[in-house]
């Protein structure tokens, strides 16, 4: 376990000395900028259309960090050789697994959180700026803490993709494992739409197939609930707990499959 | 008590091709035992198969056949790993840790704790001359001082097994004297050293054994004085004051007479040529004697002659 949390922390500290700042700023200057031009042009809707970007920008920029930072610490690493130092330590290679993958995921945490609180303090300042008349209006209230919800969501969700690329990276090319991870990803929110597709098709053998990928394929639309929140419609517990479980089942058995494949591999 | 490395028939083949992949054996059949305390030179030109051995020691690679054992224990068992340190070929580490960060996070990963790791940390950093540059980036290191990280994270645990893949590669004169000094304190405290290399001089400055490996097969091995005690081929004598009959004299005893700078002629002579007695004999005539060496066979015309003999790559598979 401790060479677990040493690999985690050595991977946390070189991805935030690296790009992950970066992506923090830009993120955070969009976001002021975004909101800035937008309640310049509209009136009372502005609110929404803000939460509503935000949380995308969230989601998008959170997703850029986990495709990237996540394929590259393994593939990196291997392509460079420094894990030829790092193999011959007392660590095993599912240790290294796992301490890059917590590692990822604590830098994910980490830019989301600094992401949130930029998100908190454009909200902060529309609710300032808003007149009573103007509030009445809101679904609702700006510093809404059910956001957090949904940011929560996207964790578990950036979590599941981390490991699909860590996953893709113990055996692809980065470049390989950056396209399947983004089309993974991309399939995943439209799994829902496979299961509705297996109805509407006439023959068996497509139908097994659209089946099995919907089971297959991770499911991502439950960890959407964005519009839900900005709408404020309520979220149950209920969802939230079951997603965040099947996140950590999926999770599970892709980091299985990864020390898997990295077990027997040759660095050459 | 068990050898400190053993091999048995190991063998690699590397699937070669695109399309349809062949293997090519890039060590074939190399069984080796050295003992605790050796250091022992593995030595071979370009492609041979060194860095292949090593890595399969470390099992960075897996044995395509044949097996390996470190302190009598399978390769890859954590608790070998303790106590064994490597130096991969042109090492290479995370830019953006700082020497002090990457070596102390190697010792704590050994499990030293607290200020252990900082006396280890400092202790490896001075022996390898880093001592100003702990707290800058490896991103900003030149590609000798990384070899130097490299020797410095392989010494961290005091290692009972060393192994190096070309140690010397990429390193100014003074610190390959610093890593002869080092490899030589090793064997002093009874560590056992396995080092891969080209460079001929440091294996005969420090090696008890070596093993040549030509192709991926394993062309000689064995002690150093074994290998280079028969091949007395000769003898250089260099001498002043020459008069042009010694000169004819001289010529015809010797293989060959060189005239030098300065008047002095270089003497070549036969290994069964009697060197004291001719010297007696010139020296009545006024010939200085400026210095006199036996002409030895070195490892590296042992190298040269095993490489050139050794027969072509046999193909793996079909
Ligand atoms: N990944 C690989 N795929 C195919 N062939 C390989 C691979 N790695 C090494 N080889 C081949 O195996 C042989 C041995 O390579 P190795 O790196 O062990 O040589 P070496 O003795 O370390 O050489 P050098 O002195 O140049 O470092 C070479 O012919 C090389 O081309
Ligand atoms: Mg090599």
């Amino acid at each position: 376990m401790r060479a677990i949390l040493l690999v985690a922390g050595a991977a946390f500290k070189e991805s935030v000395r690296d790009r992950v700042p970066y992506s923090m700023v830009i993120f955070a200057v969009l976001m002021m900028a975004a909101s800035y031009l937008i309640s310049q042009l509209t009136a009372g809707q502005d609110l929404k259309i803000i939460k509503d970007l935000g949380l995308a920008a969230l989601s998008i920029f959170g997703l850029l960090i986990a495709v990237f930072i996540g394929i590259g610490l393994v593939s990196k690493e291997v392509e460079k050789k420094s894990v030829f130092a790092l193999l011959t330590k007392p660590v095993t290679r599912p240790q290294f697994i796992l301490g890059k993958y917590l590692g990822l995921v604590m830098t994910l945490i980490v830019n989301l959180a600094v992401m949130t609180v930029a998100y908190y303090l454009v909200l902060y300042y529309m609710d300032v700026m808003a007149t009573p008349a103007l509030r009445a209006g809101w679904p609702a209230p700006a510093l809404d803490p059910r956001l957090l919800v949904a940011i929560v969501l996207i964790v578990a969700e950036l979590a599941l993709v981390t490991a699909v690329a860590l996953l893709f990276s113990t055996f692809s090319s980065p470049l390989l494992s950056a396209l399947l991870t983004l089309g993974l990803w991309v399939a995943g929110h439209f799994n829902n739409d496979l299961r509705r597709f297996e109805n509407v098709l006439d023959v068996p053998a497509l139908a097994w197939i659209a089946r099995g990928l919907y089971y297959v394929l991770p499911n991502l639309a439950p960890f959407n609930v964005k519009a839900e929140v900005v709408y404020g419609v309520p979220v149950a517990a209920s969802h939230v707990g079951y997603t965040l479980l099947y996140a950590l089942v999926y999770i599970s058995v892709l980091l299985t499959a990864a020390t898997a494949t990295f077990r027997r591999r040759d660095f050459k | 008590m068990a050898a400190a490395i053993e091999t048995e028939h190991l063998t690699k083949d590397f699937p070669v091709g695109f399309w349809r992949p062949r293997p090519y054996r890039a060590l074939d059949d190399l069984t080796l035992q050295i003992e605790a305390g050796e250091v022992f030179g593995f030595l071979g030109p370009n492609g041979a198969g060194k860095s292949t051995t090593l890595k399969l020691l470390m099992q960075l690679l897996f044995a395509t056949r044949g097996t390996a054992r470190i302190l009598g224990r399978p390769v890859g068992d954590v608790s070998v790993r303790r106590r064994i340190g490597f130096l991969a070929e042109n090492p290479y580490f995370y830019d953006y840790l700082t020497a002090e960060e990457l070596l102390s996070y190697f010792a704590k990963l050994f499990g030293y704790r607290g200020a252990d790791v900082t006396t280890r940390v400092s202790r490896v950093l001075d022996d390898a001359g880093l001592g100003a540059e702990r707290r800058k980036r490896l991103r900003q290191f030149s590609k000798g001082m990384l070899q130097r990280v490299g020797l410095a994270q392989a010494l961290i645990n005091d290692p009972d097994v060393l192994f190096l893949d070309e140690p010397m590669s990429g390193l100014d004169p003074l610190g390959r004297r610093r890593v002869r000094d080092q490899i030589l304190g090793l064997r002093a405290r009874g560590c056992t050293v396995f080092f891969s290399s080209h460079i001929l001089s440091d294996a005969e400055a420090l090696c008890s054994r070596v093993a040549i490996v030509v192709r991926g097969r394993m062309v000689a091995s064995g002690k150093l004085t074994d290998i280079l005690s028969f091949g007395l081929k000769g003898w250089e004598l260099v001498v002043a004051n020459v008069t042009d009959e010694v000169r004819a004299e001289l010529e015809k005893r010797a293989r060959q007479v060189t005239p030098l700078a300065h008047g002095r002629f270089m003497v070549d002579l036969s290994p069964d040529a009697d060197p004291p007695r001719l010297m007696h004999e010139l020296g009545g005539r006024g010939i200085e004697v400026v210095s006199l060496n036996p002409v030895r066979d070195t490892l590296e015309d042992y190298f040269v002659q095993t490489v050139a003999a050794a027969a072509p790559r046999p193909t793996g598979g079909v």
